[in-house]
């Protein structure tokens, strides 16, 4: 075949490790399977953290009319965007990765084109965040009904979500190579993932606690993801954010090196 | 003399104590349709997998289209078609979704992918079908989708692992009249099977693994005769008629095998009138790759 060397020119320019056209690939296989099913996930995102923000607005919001200075309904109802953030992007990192890999076998599948495991793994993590970035919307708007004031601020809330959904679908990811077996994700979800969930500040601040446990959630991405969604909602504070922003970023990319190193063992012999 | 399209040079790969490749040896020219002929276990997924980089060979060579695999796999795999084993097509996408997003996998340009996704609909001779979702087709029409999803961007090499098995005898032809396709348009074809029919029908050359390397190599016909001649005889009965019959064969130096209840006398075109009344009753027939396969490895394939 005379063309074998003009192919292998053209590759050789085209093909590097890290590609646009693998990454759209894999997110147009992702955007074509969510129009068959964004009618239940999104339900799905959306719905629990609501009622969580309803159930506690209300219930504790009798008791406690504001915490740190803001009416409790808008404080937990911010807590809540970061719930919706966090249950949308760690179960699918755990239980999708998990079943395209075992049950399905769609990595087989997708291994066998021009994409890569870490581009597969973080376009699929892209994916997971952009869409945990908009389920953290619909507590909002629903705050916002609530008497929450919109402001600017709000519109940073995809982006905050974005970035926490994307280092927390690879820690999802990162698991789902982990686990002996599906059932094994229980252990995560009661051992790890409820406490994150509860150590962040989204129901209660967290100056109750021992001044030990408060040290603690410093290392709690979600807790930092709290603190620049409120600061988000009402009124930026530059300084500490930029903190919560580089949490966020570290622990996307130690996330990132993890699941890429322990799927890619799982995925190619 | 041209480059072959893909190689393979004293390949290994063991998972664990089981050497599942074992100095496994292999070129394909351009164009041409080479079976990978072998009982399960035989090494032919394994091989498969190390050419598309999803399994990394413990040591030897490999090249694929020009690229040394596993370092340039990506560049390799851009040119490829891999057909699975097992249906992995999207099952609540539509004939034509399941087109789309594999060419975007594929690399077909945007300007370019309606017409990939025509082709792949002619290929798999679904047009009138093309917005139905894929559980709602029947097993041929999945079957052939899987395959045409595989050639949306006409790759140079098409790698297909055991493109039948387990399926209809109907549904096997279809997916044979694709494979004929490919041969004809010049396309580099690996094919891995265990049907005997299959690689006589379809391939140019076959190569028989055993136990993870390469016992013979050639063209369907021209292997069977250099090692099963071109008839042989089929006997049947108790396994004492059967003794006597390998026994007659024996001293004509004929080479037997047995299967189940029967023994078949390889070569017999080689037999003289007498030896055929020693035998007695039996059923004449050509001999076939299996015959080969057989002698070769002791082995069965199973069919």
């Amino acid at each position: 075949m005379a063309g074998l060397d003009e192919v292998s020119a053209v590759d050789d320019a085209r093909l590097g490790a890290w590609e646009p056209m693998a990454f759209r690939g894999i997110w147009n296989r992702e955007a074509t399977n969510f129009t068959r099913f964004w009618k239940s996930s999104t339900f799905g995102s959306i719905v629990e953290p609501t009622i969580n923000l309803l159930a506690f607005g209300f219930g504790f919001g009798a008791l406690v009319s504001t915490v740190q200075g803001i009416p409790y309904i808008q404080f937990v109802g911010t807590g809540a965007v970061a719930t919706a953030v966090l249950f949308s992007s760690v179960f699918a990192g755990m239980y999708d990765t998990y079943i395209k890999r075992n049950f399905m076998k769609t990595y087989d599948g997708v291994l066998s084109t021009p994409v890569d495991v870490p581009e597969l793994l973080l376009a699929e993590a892209a994916w997971i965040g952009l869409k945990a970035g908009m389920f953290g919307m619909g507590p909002l708007l629903v705050a916002i009904v609530f008497g929450l004031p919109p402001s600017w601020g709000m519109l940073a809330i995809p982006l905050i979500g974005f970035l926490t959904g994307f280092g927390f679908a690879l820690m999802g990811q990162w698991f789902s190579g982990l686990v002996p077996s599906i059932d094994s994700f229980s252990y995560v979800q009661s051992a790890l993932v409820t406490p994150l969930f509860l150590l962040a500040g989204i129901f209660f601040p967290l100056s109750g606690f021992p001044q030990w446990v408060q040290t603690l959630a410093l290392a709690n991405p979600l807790y930092h993801s709290v603190e620049l969604i409120r600061d988000a909602v009402f009124g930026w504070q530059p300084a500490a954010d930029v903190v919560h922003v580089l949490v966020l970023l570290a622990f996307a990319g130690i996330m990132a090196l993890l699941s890429i190193r322990v799927l890619r063992r799982k995925l190619i012999d | 003399m041209t480059a072959p399209a893909l190689a393979l040079r004293g390949v290994v790969k063991s998972f664990g104590d089981v050497r599942a490749v074992d100095g496994l040896d292999l070129e394909v020219a351009p164009g041409t349709c080479l079976g990978l002929l072998g009982p399960n276990g035989a090494g032919k997924s394994t091989t498969m997998r190390m050419l598309t980089g999803q399994c990394i060979p413990d040591s030897g060579e490999i090249e694929v289209l020009g690229h040394p695999v596993p370092r340039r796999s990506k560049q390799a795999r851009a040119r490829m078609g891999v057909v699975p084993q097992r249906d992995l097509l999207d099952e609540q996408l539509t004939v034509r979704q399941n087109l789309d997003v594999w060419a975007s996998l594929l690399r077909v340009p945007r300007h370019l992918r309606d017409d990939a996704i025509r082709r792949g609909l002619d290929i798999a001779r679904l047009v009138d079908r093309a917005d139905a979702r894929v559980e709602t087709l029947s097993g041929g029409m999945r079957r052939r989708l899987l395959i045409a999803r595989s050639l949306v961007h006409e790759p140079d090499l098409v790698l297909l692992d055991e493109p039948t098995v387990g399926l209809d005898p109907q549904i096997r032809g279809d997916v044979w009249t694709i494979v004929d396709g490919l041969r004809s348009r010049g396309v580099t074809t690996l094919m891995s099977t265990h049907y005997i029919e299959e690689a006589e029908r379809l391939c140019d050359d076959v190569a028989v693994v055993s136990h993870g390397r390469v016992i013979a190599r050639g063209a369907p016909a021209v292997l069977v005769v250099a090692h099963a001649g071109t008839e042989a005889l089929d006997c049947y009965g108790s396994p004492e008629r059967l003794a006597e019959v390998e026994a007659v064969a024996s001293t004509y130096g004929l080479p037997t095998r047995r299967t189940g209840p029967s023994v078949s006398v390889l070569r017999a075109e080689a037999l003289p009138t007498s030896g055929l009344e020693a035998i007695g009753d039996h059923v004449r027939r050509p001999a076939n790759l299996e015959d080969v396969f057989v002698l070769l490895t002791g082995e069965r394939l199973e069919d």
